[in-house]
Parts: structure tokens; sequence; C-alpha cells
């Protein structure tokens, strides 16, 4: 049988701790927590202190989920099943109806303070937020309700993040990101269309392990995932910088793989990690690797925004006007140096010369001479 | 022979002398300007070309113009040619002034000078697999063996010196230089045989790096053989020079037959160097349009020039004649020296070097401190033989 270093559960169902810290090592190495988070991973697993996640859905495609569903490293079943404790998700709850409720209720009374919030997609608020309804509540106030007694609040893809597709313009339904409808807590927003699994993964885990949430930027992103643009990192950077540019689709320079930014590309406008990790592990697997220009999803005014295929402006550091040389030139040709130093060649030689005139010159040599005299 | 050497007497400070110092001087100030700033603010010097004006002219130009000792050496104590004696006090003058100054050159590309004292006491630190390290002890080595052999001329004068202790150490030191001055020659002449002929195999290092039109193993053997050629012909040009500036009595015959020996030598230069630009396969590229070609014809130019000129006899015996056959010598061998250290040496296309002002001044300076310490030695100490009251060579030749 195919088995996977994630095949940690034996014929018989039970789990090995080798096998079980294999997993939780590749985990914390995936999300790039510290050397020591397996460990203590582990040992909160096994005093049964996995953390506790509701997972709630709003406005949105489930697109999200779906990317999450597809990580391998580790695959979904490890994660839900040894990592955390997946309490509550719509998409993935084998209970329905009032069971599911009951299940929400149970988990928020059980882990009261401690659980993880996960919001996926936007929330309606105009009039008092009827466009989206659970079990009889509207979606502000189950977010206001399961946000204000969890431990940490996530908020996940795009429209979670800053209102996404649901609040591009006219955003009939008043939908809005969950920071403006829940203030009580910080909340971590980890914004993409979908964003990559891995920067979930890696905010859940370093609060499971740690306790602590990563450093955020300005709009709420972790810096880890979000501190630089795709522009920084891109594989396509060096077309860009030598000036080779895809003009339209399918033309010579598109199929070469030349640089994106006249088709529209916003990756010089948009902070994510995309270019430098691929989605699902695949390479290539993300917008530019598949030769179609970034849209900035993760850019509250990029993303939905811009058209499609306009270009961004660019304020980070630009390609240089012409092609950069291998080596930067040394040495120069002063005009004055040679100029003098010329002159004093010149002179010399000139000098030597009329001297040497001087001594073919009969007589000229020794004019005192006695013998010159007698002659 | 050296006993007929007369100091030429006269006052220093003529207005020759007085525009010379003006030049020092200023040298003096961009020394010490290079010494505070440092090489990168004051010279051209870059990654590509680490050495530049200083080595090019001062050290590897300068002391093969400074070859005149050698060159003078070879004909009287090799050859046995006793009747060119005369020539070999100020030759030897003009070697050790040549070579002192080329050490000073040296000491100022020192990037860190300030640790060169360092160098002779932690003798057990050399490399003794540089090539480099082989030049710098020769030059070192000859230069002391330079003003040994020049010491006489020094100690003859200060025999009758008023001062007691200069009396006493030629009373001292001119026995003791007489035993063992078959030594000091034979080590005068071993000495520049082999840094001479290493200044060739330094750029052979170079490899690839250096132009095929100049690339050969034969490098030291040509670097040999114009540092001869160059001697002679500076010998002829300081002798005739001496004699315009101090009206004296010029030795035209004994010239014109040491002008004639450097011929076989310039036309051997040539003859070899094409020899073996063909024996490489390299001689088409004489023909392209890189100015470096043009740079070869020039060097093959100035070494036919003077075989030309001394080929027709009247030339021969016309001393103008004879110094500017003597120019064209030295501007010859110093060419191509120049040319194989700097012009022939590519470190990659994106390097560019050309001396600098400080660069320039530094080494006009030198050269105008060296013609002085020239005229002031020679008139002086006894260097140059003949006087004004001695009849011309011309006319008791023909």
């Amino acid at each position: 049988m195919w088995t996977t270093p994630f095949d940690v559960a034996r014929p018989d169902g039970a789990v090995a701790r080798r096998d079980f810290l294999r997993v939780c090592t590749l985990a914390a190495a995936a999300v790039g927590l510290g050397p020591f988070a397996a460990e203590r991973f582990a040992g909160a697993a096994e005093r049964g202190q996995k953390p506790s996640v509701i997972w709630l859905h709003f406005q949105e495609c489930t697109g999200c989920t779906e990317s999450l569903l597809r990580t391998s490293h580790p695959g979904i079943g490890d994660l839900i099943l040894d990592l955390i404790s997946l309490d509550y998700h719509e998409t993935l709850l084998a209970a329905a109806g009032h069971q599911a409720e009951a299940c929400l209720r149970q988990t928020m009374a059980a882990h009261a303070g401690k659980y993880v919030c996960i919001v996926e997609g936007a929330i309606p608020t105009k009039e008092n937020g009827i466009y989206c309804m659970i079990g009889g509540r509207t979606a502000l106030d189950i977010v206001q309700d399961v946000a204000s007694q969890a431990g940490a609040v996530i908020a996940m893809g795009s429209c979670a993040s800053w209102g996404g597709v649901p609040s591009a313009g006219p955003n009939p339904t008043g939908s809005s990101p969950v920071r403006a409808v829940f203030t009580g807590k910080p909340v971590v927003n980890i914004p993409g269309c979908p964003p990559n699994p891995y920067n979930l993964l890696g905010v859940v885990l370093q609060y499971a392990t740690y306790g602590t949430l990563p450093a955020l930027d300005a709009e709420g992103r972790p810096l880890f995932a979000y501190g630089r643009t795709i522009h920084e990192h891109c594989p396509r950077r060096a077309h860009f910088d030598a000036g080779r540019f895809a003009e339209r689709f399918g033309d010579e320079g598109h199929r070469l793989g030349y640089c994106l930014y006249k088709l529209g590309c916003k990756g010089p406008a948009t902070h994510a990690n995309c270019s430098v990790l691929h989605f699902c592990e695949v390479v290539d697997a993300w917008p530019i690797g598949l030769g179609h220009p970034c849209f900035g999803c993760t850019e509250q005014k990029v993303g939905f925004t811009m058209p499609l295929h306009q270009t961004v402006e660019i304020y980070r550091p630009t390609g240089p006007d012409t092609y950069p040389p291998i080596h930067a030139p040394q040495g120069g040709v002063s005009p004055l140096a040679t100029g003098i130093a010329g002159a004093v060649v010149g002179g010399l030689v000139a000098g030597g010369y009329v001297a040497s005139k001087q001594l073919s010159a009969p007589g000229a040599d020794e004019p005192s001479s006695p013998p010159t005299t007698e002659v | 022979m050296s006993a007929q050497a007369q100091p030429v007497g006269g006052s220093f400070f003529s207005p020759g002398v007085r525009i010379l110092s003006g030049i020092a001087g200023l040298g003096a100030l961009a020394i010490a300007w290079r010494l505070l700033r440092g090489l990168g603010a004051t010279t051209a010097l870059n990654d590509g070309y680490p050495f530049g004006l200083w080595i090019a002219f001062d050290v590897v130009t300068g002391t093969a113009l400074a070859c005149g000792g050698y060159a003078v050496a070879i004909l009287v104590y090799v050859l046995n040619r006793g009747r060119y004696s005369p020539l070999v006090r100020p030759a030897l003058l003009t070697s050790a002034l040549g070579y002192s100054l080329a050490g000073v050159g040296v000491a100022l590309d020192v990037g860190r000078w300030w640790l060169l004292w360092k160098v002779p006491i932690y003798f057990w630190h050399w490399n003794f697999n540089s090539v480099l390290l082989e030049v710098a002890l020769c030059i070192i080595a000859y230069t002391v063996v330079l003003w040994i052999e020049l010491a006489p001329a020094f100690l003859e004068r200060w025999r009758d010196s008023q001062v007691r202790l200069q009396r006493r150490l030629a009373v001292v030191a001119l026995p003791a230089l007489e035993r063992g001055s078959v030594w000091i020659i034979a080590l005068g002449l071993l000495l520049p045989t082999m840094h001479q002929s290493s200044l060739g195999t330094l750029m052979l290092l170079a490899d690839s790096r250096l132009h095929p039109l100049w690339r050969t193993p034969w490098l030291p053997l040509l670097f040999l053989l114009t540092c001869v050629a160059m001697g002679y012909a500076v010998v002829v040009f300081e002798s005739a020079f001496a004699s315009l500036a101090f009206k004296r009595r010029p030795e035209t015959a004994m010239l014109a037959s040491l002008a004639g020996a450097i011929v076989p030598i310039q036309g051997f230069v040539v003859v070899f160097r094409l020899a073996d630009l063909a024996w490489r396969g390299s001689l088409g590229l004489l023909f392209s349009s890189d100015v470096r070609a043009l740079m070869v014809w020039a060097e093959l130019g100035l070494f036919l020039l003077p075989v030309a000129l001394l080929a027709q006899p009247a030339n021969r015996r016309d001393l103008g004649a004879l110094v500017r056959a003597a120019i064209a010598m030295m501007g010859a061998g110093a060419l191509y020296r120049f040319d194989v250290f700097l012009v022939a040496f590519s470190p990659g296309t994106h390097y560019a070097y050309f001396p600098s002002l400080t660069e320039l001044l530094v080494t006009l300076g030198l050269l105008a401190a060296e013609v002085m310490a020239y005229i002031f030695i020679v008139r002086r100490f006894p260097i140059l033989s003949g006087g004004p009251g001695m009849a011309p060579e011309r006319q008791t030749a023909s």
C-alpha cells in the first residue's frame, strides 16, 4: 500500500508516537516554526490540549476551505484529527441542522476563551445583516457571539479580511470584513483568493504551540507571509529588469515566459508570498506561474477594485533603464592627466631632438675648445 | 682610469635646477597627498589595474633606463674593453639613482606603507615561490651593490675632506673596496641579469590577460635584451648631454662604437619578435584594427630607427645623430616595457586605467629629483672624466 509520512495510523487504528512526532515536525517545518515547536506541540496533543477550532462560513465561495483540503504537508486528515480539533466547520461537519448548532454551542461552552475562531467570508451589514442568516441568526450576530468568546480570531481569505468579491461595487449587501464588525480582539487577516493554506497553518500552529500570534502589518496581515511584494521575489523579475515583457496573451514573449507587468500584473503592488510558496506543493501552481498576471487579491485597493489588465504604479525600486552590466566599470581616463602626460613626453622628445641638433652643429658643442680655434 | 675623473665644480643652483626643484617640490606634495589620503583617493588604480604608472614606468622602465651600469660593466669587465672605463662611473651613478628612485616608487605603491618596516624583519613570512619577491630582493641588493660600486667616487673626495670622520672612513674603506671589487662587480653583473629577466617572468604570470602580440615565453629574454640596449643608449645620451650641459669634451668616437654595439641587439629583438609571433601564429594580429597592433608597429619602428640611423657612416661621426639614435633606443625599450605592463595587459573590458594627476606628478617629481641629484653629485664628486681643456675627440680622431 502507498504510504506517506503522514499515514500515522497503524492497521489497528493506534498512532505510534514516533510517527506522530514526525507529523508534528513536518507541520512545524512547513509553516516555519522554531526547532522545538514539534516537541511542544506533540506534548500538548498527548495531554489532550489540541486547539479547538470553530470555522464560520459567511458570504464566500468556500474556495479557502477547498484550498485547505488540498494541503498534503500535513494532509487535511492529519490536520483536523491529530493536530487540531476542528469542532465546527459547516463544509466538513458530519452533523446537520439543530445537531450542528448544538455542536457549536457545546464547543464554545467547553473551550470558552481558548478556541480559535476562523471566519471565512464577508459579513453583510445592510438591513441589519439579513442577507446572510444561519440557524435563524444573522452573520453579524454569529460573529459577534463566537469571536467575542474566542482565544484568537482569524479572518481567512480576502472576503473576511477586507470584503473581497461580495464587497465589490456597488456592494448591495454592505459586505464588510471581520475587523469592521468585530473590534473586541485583534483579528489576524490572511487575505488571498484563496490564501495559501500554509499561511493559516502557520498562525494556528503558532497559537496552539506558544499561545501567541505572529507579528502583523498595518492591515493585520502576518509579516512572515505578507511582508514583501510578489514583485520582489517573482521568478520573472529578471525579465522585468531586462525590459522583456509579454505584450499580449499568447504572443512570443508570453510563450517565452516574459514579465506579465504590461498585461496588468499587480505583483509590484501586492504583498503576499505566492511567488515563493506555491499552492498545494505543485511547482508553478499560482497565477504568474501559470502565465496570468497577479490580480492583487491580497490588497484591498487592488483585487476586485482595479481593472484586471490595468498596470499598477511601481513605488518599490524599479528595474534599471538599461540592462545592468555584470561588472561595475572601474577606472577612467582624466583629460587633464592625458594632456599633461602627452605634453611631458612630447616636450622631452622635442627637447632631446633640438638638443641633438645643437650637438650636430659643427663647433657648437665645444665653443671654447682650443683645437677648434686652431682649425 | 677612474683616477682621471674630476668633479665638474660650479654653482649648483642654475636656472635649470631651479625649474627642476619646482617640479620635485610638486612631486613631494603629491607624495605627501598620496601617503595621507591613500591609493584609492589619489591614484587611478583599481581592482583590474592594481599596478600602474609607478610600476610600469618608475620600476620597470626606470630600472631598465638605469641599466647603464650593468651594460657598461658587461662591456668593460666581461668583454674586457678597458677603453670604455671612463663611462663606468657616470653609468653607475645614473644606475644607482635610477634604482634608488624605483625603490621609492615601489614603496609608494604599497597600500599600507606604514607596515613596510615589517617586511625585512619578518623574513620567515616571505613567499619564496613569488617572482615579485625575487624581483624585490634582487633590486634591493643591486641598489646596495651599485652604491658600493660608486662609493670610491665619494671616498676619493672625502680623503681630502676637512671632516675627520669622512677622512678616516675613506682611509679604511677605500682599500677594502679595492680588495673586494671583484666580488662586488660580479654581484653587479649577476643581480641585474636575474631581476631584469624576472620582470618579464612577472608578466608571464598574467598569461591570457596579456595580449597575444606580447604573450610569449621569451618575455624574460626580451626584457633582458631591451634593458642592455637601453643601458647603452642611456650612457650615450647621458654622456652627450653632460658634455653639452657642462661644456665638456664629448667622447664621440667612444659613444659611436658603443652605439654600434646596440645595433645588433635592436635588430635581433625585432627579428626575434617577428619570428616568435610567426611561430605562435599571431603575426596576423599585427594587421588588425586594434590600437594594440599600432603600438607594436610603433615599437618595431622605434627599434629599427636607430639601426637605420647608424647604418649611415656619416651619422656615426655626428654626435647629434648618435643622440637621436639613443633617444629612439630608449624610447623603443621604454615603450616595449610600458606596453607589456599596461597596454598589453587587459584584466577585463570593464576596467580602464590612465595615471591620475597625482601619479604623474609623483613620477615627474622623482625624475626631477634624480636629475638634480645627478647634477649635484657630478659637480661635487669625481664622476666624469675629461675636462673642458682637452681636445675634442672628433678632431683627434680625424
